[in-house]
């Protein structure tokens, strides 16, 4: 159910700056809308989106819900050694998706 | 006596205009200096009152959006991303949405480069401002007019 899809190259030269993507899938329900009945439909959004390399964090980001539905992260970071990024987005209703990328660091 | 058509035209008549009181109803008469106001309040909470210089950040953003609910953003702050000097964090608010928060990210050195990109959403025709937090203390900003023609997630007359 709760999906998320990382983009990112598996191997990269010391050093290199590579560009990662990701989106996860979600409604970011807004909390602003109504029903056709009128009764305002509760907020539902990704809070947090953290990014760790080997452990470290490297990127994170604060979500509100001016962020469109299914929200697409674009961010660099530089390739230091072979091993796990880590993506983790958190949010309202005990949401908590984690996904892993390996990359090989020549 | 009152015919049929008549009797329908102002039926629609009365209609239409209590759809409108209602609607108006429910907006407070100083909606966008509240908007302001909130805006002001969030971009003081991320600076602490320091001022902000113009430049540095790019901002990138369609002119016209056809649809506010996924319009594409890109953030670029000229930094060299070193331990000495990098960005710290990136801010976006914008001015007519319900609450100016868009979104915050914070960076490092590792990060490499100062840039994101992510999609967002706009209620209504006004600026995007995009705030950048540099490791020496000091923030830099920068801002775009963006043109709506369908408003993101709400009913007319509430934007």
């Amino acid at each position: 159910m709760a999906r998320a899809i990382v983009n990112m190259p598996a191997q990269a030269k010391r050093g290199e700056v590579i560009e990662i993507k990701t989106l996860a899938a979600h409604p970011m329900e807004t909390g602003f809308r109504r029903t056709q009945l009128g009764t305002l439909i509760p907020r539902d959004i990704i809070r947090r989106f953290v990014c760790t390399y080997n452990g470290a964090e490297i990127f994170r980001v604060d979500l509100h819900p001016a962020m469109a539905a299914n929200p697409l992260i674009a961010f660099a970071t530089v390739a230091t050694e072979s091993g796990t990024i880590a993506f983790q987005w958190v949010g309202d209703n005990g949401y908590t998706v984690t996904e892993t990328a390996s990359i090989r660091v020549e | 006596m009152t015919t049929r058509r008549e009797f329908l035209v102002l039926a629609c008549g009365a209609a239409s205009i209590t759809a409108a009181t209602s609607a108006r109803a429910q907006l407070d008469p100083n909606q966008a200096a509240l908007r302001r106001a909130a805006l002001q309040e969030a971009v003081r909470k991320v600076t602490g009152g320091a001022p902000v210089g113009r430049g540095r950040v790019k901002l990138e953003l369609p002119p016209l959006v056809d649809n506010g609910n996924a319009v594409p953003l890109s953030v670029a702050v000229e930094s060299p991303m070193t331990a000495a000097d990098h960005v710290k964090a990136i801010h976006v608010f914008t001015e007519k949405n319900p609450q100016p928060y868009v979104l915050s990210a914070y960076l490092g050195p590792r990060t490499a480069r100062a840039h994101l990109a992510t999609r967002i959403r706009i209620a209504d025709t006004g600026t995007v401002t995009a705030i950048a937090q540099l490791s020496d203390g000091t923030f830099w900003s920068d801002s775009a007019e963006v043109v709506v023609t369908l408003s993101a997630c709400l009913e007319e007359g509430l934007i």
